[in-house]
Protein backbone atom coordinates (compact mmCIF):
# COMPACT_ATOMS: atom_id res chain seq x y z
CA UNK A 1 0.00 0.00 0.00
CA UNK A 2 1.53 3.25 -1.11
CA UNK A 3 1.02 6.29 1.34
CA UNK A 4 1.48 10.00 0.74
CA UNK A 5 2.01 12.80 2.93
CA UNK A 6 1.15 16.09 1.17
CA UNK A 7 3.93 18.89 1.52
CA UNK A 8 2.07 21.68 2.25
CA UNK A 9 4.69 23.22 4.89
CA UNK A 10 3.53 22.34 7.83
CA UNK A 11 6.30 21.76 11.09
CA UNK A 12 4.15 18.28 12.37
CA UNK A 13 4.94 16.43 8.72
CA UNK A 14 7.34 14.80 10.22
CA UNK A 15 5.95 13.49 13.51
CA UNK A 16 2.92 11.83 11.24
CA UNK A 17 5.61 10.34 9.39
CA UNK A 18 6.77 9.11 12.41
CA UNK A 19 3.31 7.53 13.33
CA UNK A 20 2.51 5.90 10.46
CA UNK A 21 6.26 4.57 11.03
CA UNK A 22 5.26 3.11 13.96
CA UNK A 23 2.66 1.43 12.30
CA UNK A 24 4.65 -0.46 9.47
CA UNK A 25 3.70 2.39 6.99
CA UNK A 26 6.80 4.50 5.25
CA UNK A 27 4.77 7.38 3.74
CA UNK A 28 6.34 9.59 1.10
CA UNK A 29 6.58 13.08 1.81
CA UNK A 30 5.86 15.04 -1.75
CA UNK A 31 4.48 17.67 -2.98
CA UNK A 32 4.11 15.64 -6.90
CA UNK A 33 0.45 15.80 -8.05
CA UNK A 34 0.91 12.56 -10.06
CA UNK A 35 2.41 10.90 -7.22
CA UNK A 36 -0.35 12.16 -5.22
CA UNK A 37 -2.97 10.98 -8.07
CA UNK A 38 -1.01 7.16 -7.99
CA UNK A 39 -1.20 7.08 -3.81
CA UNK A 40 -3.81 4.15 -2.16
CA UNK A 41 -4.00 6.83 0.34
CA UNK A 42 -3.33 10.38 0.96
CA UNK A 43 -2.82 12.54 4.31
CA UNK A 44 -2.86 16.34 4.41
CA UNK A 45 -0.67 16.92 7.52
CA UNK A 46 -1.02 20.76 9.15
CA UNK A 47 0.05 23.24 11.33
CA UNK A 48 -0.33 26.65 10.96
CA UNK A 49 -2.75 29.61 9.71
CA UNK A 50 -5.72 28.42 6.91
CA UNK A 51 -4.52 31.27 4.73
CA UNK A 52 -0.50 30.70 4.07
CA UNK A 53 -2.07 27.00 4.07
CA UNK A 54 -4.05 27.36 0.67
CA UNK A 55 -1.26 29.67 -0.66
CA UNK A 56 1.34 26.72 -0.22
CA UNK A 57 -1.55 23.89 -2.10
CA UNK A 58 -1.94 26.60 -5.19
CA UNK A 59 1.60 27.39 -5.34
CA UNK A 60 1.95 23.63 -5.74
CA UNK A 61 -0.71 22.94 -8.53
CA UNK A 62 -2.58 20.77 -5.75
CA UNK A 63 -5.92 22.45 -4.98
CA UNK A 64 -7.78 20.80 -7.85
CA UNK A 65 -5.52 17.75 -7.81
CA UNK A 66 -6.98 17.54 -3.98
CA UNK A 67 -10.33 18.27 -5.13
CA UNK A 68 -10.51 15.18 -7.59
CA UNK A 69 -8.56 12.25 -5.27
CA UNK A 70 -11.05 9.62 -5.34
CA UNK A 71 -8.90 7.68 -2.93
CA UNK A 72 -9.47 7.91 0.98
CA UNK A 73 -7.92 10.92 2.42
CA UNK A 74 -6.95 12.57 5.23
CA UNK A 75 -6.62 16.06 6.85
CA UNK A 76 -4.90 16.41 10.18
CA UNK A 77 -5.62 19.52 12.26
CA UNK A 78 -5.28 22.33 10.28
CA UNK A 79 -5.31 19.89 6.96
CA UNK A 80 -8.74 18.88 8.36
CA UNK A 81 -9.72 22.79 8.07
CA UNK A 82 -8.62 23.00 4.84
CA UNK A 83 -10.66 20.44 3.59
CA UNK A 84 -13.67 22.52 4.59
CA UNK A 85 -15.59 24.99 2.40
CA UNK A 86 -14.14 28.25 4.42
CA UNK A 87 -12.66 29.56 7.53
CA UNK A 88 -12.90 32.37 9.44
CA UNK A 89 -9.42 32.43 9.77
CA UNK A 90 -8.09 35.68 7.28
CA UNK A 91 -11.79 35.18 5.50
CA UNK A 92 -9.91 32.14 3.46
CA UNK A 93 -11.57 30.30 0.81
CA UNK A 94 -10.60 26.27 1.34
CA UNK A 95 -10.48 23.05 -0.89
CA UNK A 96 -14.84 22.47 -0.18
CA UNK A 97 -14.42 19.19 -0.18
CA UNK A 98 -16.41 18.69 2.62
CA UNK A 99 -19.71 20.81 3.00
CA UNK A 100 -19.06 22.73 6.61
CA UNK A 101 -16.99 25.73 7.61
CA UNK A 102 -14.14 26.49 9.92
CA UNK A 103 -15.28 29.49 12.95
CA UNK A 104 -12.66 30.66 15.85
CA UNK A 105 -13.56 29.68 19.62
CA UNK A 106 -14.45 32.47 21.26
CA UNK A 107 -12.73 33.08 23.89
CA UNK A 108 -14.64 33.21 27.78
CA UNK A 109 -13.27 32.84 31.19
CA UNK A 110 -14.17 29.57 31.52
CA UNK A 111 -12.45 28.57 27.76
CA UNK A 112 -9.31 29.45 26.68
CA UNK A 113 -7.90 29.68 23.43
CA UNK A 114 -6.18 28.04 21.52
CA UNK A 115 -7.57 24.64 22.76
CA UNK A 116 -4.89 22.63 23.70
CA UNK A 117 -4.67 19.55 25.53
CA UNK A 118 -6.50 16.12 26.17
CA UNK A 119 -9.94 16.22 25.60
CA UNK A 120 -12.66 13.00 25.17
CA UNK A 121 -14.20 12.12 21.73
CA UNK A 122 -17.89 11.37 21.48
CA UNK A 123 -18.90 8.71 18.25
CA UNK A 124 -21.99 10.47 16.72
CA UNK A 125 -22.35 8.00 13.61
CA UNK A 126 -20.69 4.82 12.91
CA UNK A 127 -17.81 4.64 10.12
CA UNK A 128 -14.95 2.23 9.57
CA UNK A 129 -12.70 5.19 10.22
CA UNK A 130 -14.16 4.11 14.17
CA UNK A 131 -13.32 0.79 14.41
CA UNK A 132 -12.68 0.37 18.17
CA UNK A 133 -12.98 3.56 19.04
CA UNK A 134 -14.87 4.38 22.50
CA UNK A 135 -16.97 6.91 23.83
CA UNK A 136 -14.84 8.67 26.43
CA UNK A 137 -11.19 8.12 24.25
CA UNK A 138 -9.07 10.57 24.50
CA UNK A 139 -6.94 12.99 22.08
CA UNK A 140 -4.91 15.73 21.89
CA UNK A 141 -6.07 18.73 20.61
CA UNK A 142 -4.58 22.04 19.69
CA UNK A 143 -6.19 24.86 17.76
CA UNK A 144 -8.37 28.06 17.70
CA UNK A 145 -10.97 27.69 14.69
CA UNK A 146 -13.30 24.47 14.90
CA UNK A 147 -15.88 23.00 12.84
CA UNK A 148 -19.48 23.16 14.47
CA UNK A 149 -21.07 19.71 14.71
CA UNK A 150 -23.62 19.07 11.17
CA UNK A 151 -24.24 16.13 9.16
CA UNK A 152 -20.65 15.50 8.70
CA UNK A 153 -19.60 14.84 12.17
CA UNK A 154 -18.33 11.54 13.03
CA UNK A 155 -17.12 11.97 16.98
CA UNK A 156 -17.94 15.49 18.62
CA UNK A 157 -16.13 16.96 21.61
CA UNK A 158 -16.71 19.60 24.38
CA UNK A 159 -15.06 22.64 25.17
CA UNK A 160 -17.52 25.05 26.73
CA UNK A 161 -19.95 23.64 23.82
CA UNK A 162 -19.78 21.26 21.09
CA UNK A 163 -17.47 20.91 18.00
CA UNK A 164 -16.36 18.49 15.58
CA UNK A 165 -13.36 16.28 16.24
CA UNK A 166 -13.77 13.53 13.43
CA UNK A 167 -15.84 14.81 10.25
CA UNK A 168 -16.49 13.20 6.89
CA UNK A 169 -17.65 13.14 3.61
CA UNK A 170 -17.15 10.49 0.68
CA UNK A 171 -13.59 9.98 0.59
CA UNK A 172 -12.12 12.56 2.52
CA UNK A 173 -11.79 12.53 6.13
CA UNK A 174 -10.48 15.31 8.60
CA UNK A 175 -9.34 14.54 12.60
CA UNK A 176 -9.25 18.00 14.15
CA UNK A 177 -7.27 16.35 16.94
CA UNK A 178 -3.75 15.15 16.15
CA UNK A 179 -3.43 11.47 15.90
CA UNK A 180 0.14 11.04 15.83
CA UNK A 181 0.42 12.97 19.82
CA UNK A 182 -3.01 10.81 21.44
CA UNK A 183 -0.76 7.94 22.51
CA UNK A 184 -2.81 4.68 21.62
CA UNK A 185 -5.92 6.30 20.67
CA UNK A 186 -4.26 7.90 17.62
CA UNK A 187 -2.33 5.15 16.65
CA UNK A 188 -5.72 3.30 16.16
CA UNK A 189 -7.39 6.11 14.40
CA UNK A 190 -4.60 6.01 12.10
CA UNK A 191 -4.40 2.57 11.61
CA UNK A 192 -8.18 2.59 10.82
CA UNK A 193 -7.93 4.89 7.86
CA UNK A 194 -4.81 2.96 6.82
CA UNK A 195 -7.41 0.09 6.59
CA UNK A 196 -10.37 2.01 4.73
CA UNK B 1 -13.99 18.34 28.80
CA UNK B 2 -10.50 19.35 28.85
CA UNK B 3 -8.21 17.56 30.95
CA UNK B 4 -5.66 19.02 33.62
CA UNK B 5 -1.56 17.90 32.10
CA UNK B 6 0.76 16.23 34.27
CA UNK B 7 4.20 17.38 32.93
CA UNK B 8 7.42 15.71 34.47
CA UNK B 9 10.12 17.82 32.53
CA UNK B 10 13.43 16.26 32.09
CA UNK B 11 16.87 18.11 32.04
CA UNK B 12 19.10 17.41 29.07
CA UNK B 13 22.36 17.47 28.48
CA UNK B 14 24.56 16.51 25.56
CA UNK B 15 21.62 13.85 24.45
CA UNK B 16 21.34 12.20 27.82
CA UNK B 17 18.61 12.65 30.39
CA UNK B 18 20.66 13.98 33.52
CA UNK B 19 19.81 15.37 37.36
CA UNK B 20 22.04 17.45 39.35
CA UNK B 21 22.40 21.29 40.19
CA UNK B 22 22.23 22.74 37.24
CA UNK B 23 25.84 23.61 35.36
CA UNK B 24 27.35 22.20 38.21
CA UNK B 25 27.87 18.15 38.56
CA UNK B 26 25.44 15.86 36.95
CA UNK B 27 24.40 12.59 37.28
CA UNK B 28 23.01 10.90 33.65
CA UNK B 29 20.27 9.23 34.52
CA UNK B 30 19.31 7.70 31.39
CA UNK B 31 18.75 7.47 27.55
CA UNK B 32 16.11 9.81 26.63
CA UNK B 33 14.10 7.95 24.75
CA UNK B 34 13.62 5.64 27.18
CA UNK B 35 12.67 8.03 30.12
CA UNK B 36 10.59 9.65 27.46
CA UNK B 37 8.63 6.33 26.99
CA UNK B 38 8.79 5.65 30.73
CA UNK B 39 6.77 8.58 31.59
CA UNK B 40 4.61 8.17 28.55
CA UNK B 41 3.52 4.86 29.85
CA UNK B 42 2.72 5.68 33.28
CA UNK B 43 0.47 8.41 31.73
CA UNK B 44 2.15 11.80 31.43
CA UNK B 45 0.00 14.22 29.53
CA UNK B 46 3.21 16.09 27.98
CA UNK B 47 6.87 16.08 28.39
CA UNK B 48 9.01 19.27 28.72
CA UNK B 49 12.81 18.76 27.44
CA UNK B 50 14.83 21.37 29.04
CA UNK B 51 18.16 21.26 27.28
CA UNK B 52 20.76 22.77 29.26
CA UNK B 53 23.45 22.12 26.92
CA UNK B 54 22.82 25.26 25.29
CA UNK B 55 25.75 27.16 26.32
CA UNK B 56 25.77 30.97 27.50
CA UNK B 57 28.07 31.61 24.92
CA UNK B 58 26.07 30.51 22.20
CA UNK B 59 27.53 27.54 20.96
CA UNK B 60 25.69 25.17 18.71
CA UNK B 61 23.69 22.19 20.10
CA UNK B 62 23.24 19.22 19.12
CA UNK B 63 19.64 18.05 18.97
CA UNK B 64 19.60 15.34 17.58
CA UNK B 65 18.08 13.74 20.41
CA UNK B 66 15.04 15.86 19.03
CA UNK B 67 14.18 13.45 16.26
CA UNK B 68 14.77 10.66 18.30
CA UNK B 69 12.19 11.45 21.24
CA UNK B 70 9.96 12.54 17.92
CA UNK B 71 10.39 8.62 16.09
CA UNK B 72 8.96 6.78 19.59
CA UNK B 73 6.86 9.24 21.65
CA UNK B 74 3.03 9.90 20.94
CA UNK B 75 2.25 12.08 23.14
CA UNK B 76 3.14 16.20 22.88
CA UNK B 77 6.46 17.33 24.43
CA UNK B 78 7.98 20.77 24.18
CA UNK B 79 11.43 21.50 24.29
CA UNK B 80 13.15 24.75 26.44
CA UNK B 81 16.69 25.92 26.47
CA UNK B 82 18.69 27.77 24.19
CA UNK B 83 16.24 28.69 21.92
CA UNK B 84 17.18 32.13 20.53
CA UNK B 85 15.84 32.54 16.96
CA UNK B 86 12.95 31.54 14.41
CA UNK B 87 15.94 29.68 12.98
CA UNK B 88 16.69 27.21 16.41
CA UNK B 89 12.88 27.29 16.58
CA UNK B 90 12.22 25.97 13.06
CA UNK B 91 15.06 23.03 13.56
CA UNK B 92 13.69 21.71 16.78
CA UNK B 93 9.88 22.12 15.39
CA UNK B 94 10.93 20.73 12.22
CA UNK B 95 12.96 17.68 14.01
CA UNK B 96 9.16 16.93 15.42
CA UNK B 97 8.44 18.90 18.64
CA UNK B 98 5.20 20.24 19.18
CA UNK B 99 5.96 23.45 20.93
CA UNK B 100 9.23 25.49 21.69
CA UNK B 101 9.71 27.40 25.54
CA UNK B 102 11.90 30.45 25.57
CA UNK B 103 12.53 32.40 28.62
CA UNK B 104 15.51 34.55 28.89
CA UNK B 105 15.99 35.06 25.08
CA UNK B 106 12.60 37.02 25.29
CA UNK B 107 13.24 38.97 28.07
CA UNK B 108 16.63 40.23 25.80
CA UNK B 109 14.64 40.42 22.99
CA UNK B 110 10.61 40.43 23.16
CA UNK B 111 10.03 40.32 20.03
CA UNK B 112 11.27 37.22 19.69
CA UNK B 113 7.48 35.76 21.06
CA UNK B 114 6.10 37.32 17.73
CA UNK B 115 8.43 36.24 15.39
CA UNK B 116 8.23 32.65 16.79
CA UNK B 117 4.24 33.38 16.57
CA UNK B 118 4.10 34.74 13.16
CA UNK B 119 6.49 31.84 11.68
CA UNK B 120 4.92 28.82 13.76
CA UNK B 121 1.37 30.32 15.24
CA UNK B 122 1.13 30.52 18.41
CA UNK B 123 -0.06 27.22 19.60
CA UNK B 124 4.02 26.22 18.89
CA UNK B 125 4.68 29.57 21.42
CA UNK B 126 5.22 28.56 25.32
CA UNK B 127 6.85 31.64 27.43
CA UNK B 128 8.55 30.22 30.68
CA UNK B 129 8.91 32.73 33.27
CA UNK B 130 10.92 32.72 36.57
CA UNK B 131 9.43 35.25 38.83
CA UNK B 132 10.46 35.70 42.50
CA UNK B 133 8.75 38.30 45.31
CA UNK B 134 10.72 40.73 45.94
CA UNK B 135 10.77 42.81 50.01
CA UNK B 136 8.45 45.21 48.46
CA UNK B 137 5.74 42.17 48.27
CA UNK B 138 5.90 42.74 44.39
CA UNK B 139 6.57 39.41 41.95
CA UNK B 140 9.36 39.76 39.99
CA UNK B 141 10.90 38.74 36.20
CA UNK B 142 14.33 36.78 36.82
CA UNK B 143 16.61 35.70 33.98
CA UNK B 144 19.32 33.49 33.48
CA UNK B 145 18.50 31.60 36.36
CA UNK B 146 19.89 27.85 34.67
CA UNK B 147 23.30 29.43 36.30
CA UNK B 148 22.84 30.90 39.62
CA UNK B 149 25.86 32.83 39.23
CA UNK B 150 24.68 34.88 36.66
CA UNK B 151 20.86 35.43 37.66
CA UNK B 152 19.61 38.53 37.41
CA UNK B 153 16.67 40.28 38.98
CA UNK B 154 14.58 42.40 36.70
CA UNK B 155 12.89 46.18 37.16
CA UNK B 156 9.51 44.02 35.32
CA UNK B 157 6.38 42.73 37.49
CA UNK B 158 5.78 39.21 36.97
CA UNK B 159 1.97 39.80 35.81
CA UNK B 160 3.02 42.66 33.05
CA UNK B 161 5.96 40.63 31.31
CA UNK B 162 2.75 37.53 31.22
CA UNK B 163 0.23 39.78 29.57
CA UNK B 164 3.01 41.07 27.24
CA UNK B 165 3.84 37.77 26.54
CA UNK B 166 0.49 37.05 25.26
CA UNK B 167 -0.52 39.94 23.69
CA UNK B 168 2.73 39.60 21.68
CA UNK B 169 1.96 35.97 20.98
CA UNK B 170 2.57 33.39 23.55
CA UNK B 171 0.10 30.29 23.50
CA UNK B 172 1.17 29.01 26.48
CA UNK B 173 2.66 30.47 30.04
CA UNK B 174 4.71 28.22 32.43
CA UNK B 175 4.92 30.15 35.31
CA UNK B 176 8.18 28.77 37.80
CA UNK B 177 7.58 30.37 40.96
CA UNK B 178 10.86 30.25 42.81
CA UNK B 179 10.59 30.82 45.88
CA UNK B 180 8.16 27.69 46.34
CA UNK B 181 11.14 26.03 44.14
CA UNK B 182 12.99 23.02 45.33
CA UNK B 183 10.92 23.06 48.50
CA UNK B 184 8.00 20.54 48.15
CA UNK B 185 5.71 22.62 50.13
CA UNK B 186 3.40 23.22 47.45
CA UNK B 187 2.96 25.35 44.28
CA UNK B 188 2.62 29.12 45.15
CA UNK B 189 -1.08 29.10 44.58
CA UNK B 190 -1.35 32.82 45.23
CA UNK B 191 0.93 33.75 42.62
CA UNK B 192 -0.82 31.21 40.29
CA UNK B 193 -4.10 32.88 41.46
CA UNK B 194 -3.15 36.22 40.46
CA UNK B 195 -1.64 34.88 36.85
CA UNK B 196 -4.41 32.92 36.42
CA UNK B 197 -6.98 36.11 36.30
CA UNK B 198 -5.28 37.92 33.40
CA UNK B 199 -3.90 34.69 31.72
CA UNK B 200 -6.40 34.07 28.58
CA UNK B 201 -4.09 31.05 27.35
CA UNK B 202 -3.22 28.28 29.21
CA UNK B 203 -1.50 28.56 32.33
CA UNK B 204 1.06 25.57 33.26
CA UNK B 205 2.03 25.46 37.11
CA UNK B 206 5.79 25.03 38.06
CA UNK B 207 8.08 25.06 41.13
CA UNK B 208 7.15 23.90 44.41
CA UNK B 209 5.19 20.19 44.24
CA UNK B 210 6.06 17.83 46.70
CA UNK B 211 2.82 15.80 47.31
CA UNK B 212 -0.41 14.45 45.49
CA UNK B 213 -2.22 17.39 47.19
CA UNK B 214 -0.02 20.06 45.74
CA UNK B 215 -1.36 19.09 42.49
CA UNK B 216 -5.02 19.07 43.58
CA UNK B 217 -4.12 21.98 44.93
CA UNK B 218 -3.06 23.70 41.93
CA UNK B 219 -5.88 22.66 39.51
CA UNK B 220 -8.91 23.55 42.36
CA UNK B 221 -7.80 26.94 43.74
CA UNK B 222 -5.59 28.48 41.03
CA UNK B 223 -7.28 26.54 38.40
CA UNK B 224 -4.10 25.79 36.31
CA UNK B 225 -4.34 23.57 33.47
CA UNK B 226 -1.31 21.64 33.55
CA UNK B 227 1.40 20.86 36.53
CA UNK B 228 4.76 20.61 35.43
CA UNK B 229 7.21 19.08 37.98
CA UNK B 230 11.03 17.06 37.60
CA UNK B 231 12.10 15.69 40.63
CA UNK B 232 9.31 14.85 42.69
CA UNK B 233 8.61 12.37 40.23
CA UNK B 234 12.34 11.62 39.00
CA UNK B 235 13.44 10.41 42.37
CA UNK B 236 9.97 8.12 42.75
CA UNK B 237 8.25 9.98 45.42
CA UNK B 238 5.48 10.55 43.82
CA UNK B 239 4.14 7.52 40.76
CA UNK B 240 1.92 9.40 37.98
CA UNK B 241 -0.49 6.98 37.86
CA UNK B 242 -1.14 6.80 41.19
CA UNK B 243 -1.28 10.94 40.83
CA UNK B 244 -3.78 10.62 38.25
CA UNK B 245 -6.17 8.21 40.03
CA UNK B 246 -6.08 10.54 43.41
CA UNK B 247 -6.96 13.45 41.26
CA UNK B 248 -9.68 11.86 39.82
CA UNK B 249 -11.23 10.64 43.04
CA UNK B 250 -10.81 14.34 43.90
CA UNK B 251 -13.25 15.43 40.96
CA UNK B 252 -10.49 16.66 38.93
CA UNK B 253 -10.80 15.81 34.96
CA UNK B 254 -7.61 13.70 34.41
CA UNK B 255 -7.05 11.21 31.36
CA UNK B 256 -6.42 8.03 33.02
CA UNK B 257 -7.44 5.96 30.36
CA UNK B 258 -3.70 5.21 29.08
CA UNK B 259 -2.60 3.65 32.62
CA UNK B 260 -5.90 1.66 32.85
CA UNK B 261 -4.79 0.05 29.73
CA UNK B 262 -1.89 -1.74 31.40
CA UNK B 263 -3.26 -2.81 34.25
Amino acid sequence: MSVVLVDAGGTNIGSVRYALQRLGVDAALTADAKSIRAADKVILPGVGAAAPGMARLRELGLVDVIRSLTQPVLGVCLGMQLLCEHSEESDTACLGVIPASVHKFEETPERCVPHMGWNRLSPVSSHPLLKNLEEGDWAYFVHSYAVPTGKYTLVSSDYGGLFSAVIASGNFHGMQFHPERSARVGAKLLKNFLEL
Amino acid sequence: MLSRRIIPCLDVRDGKVVKGVRFRDHVVMGEIVELALRYRDEGADELVFYDITASPEGRRVDRGWVERVAREIDIPFCVAGGIRSVADAREVLHAGADKVSINSPALERPELIDELAAAFGVQCVVVGIDSMRDADGEWRVRQYTGDPSKTRSLARRTLDWMMEAQRRGAGEIVLNCMDTDGVREGYDLVQLTAARKGCTVPLIASGGAGAMTHFRDAFTQARVDGALAASVFHGGAIAIPELKRYLQREGIVIRLQETVDHE
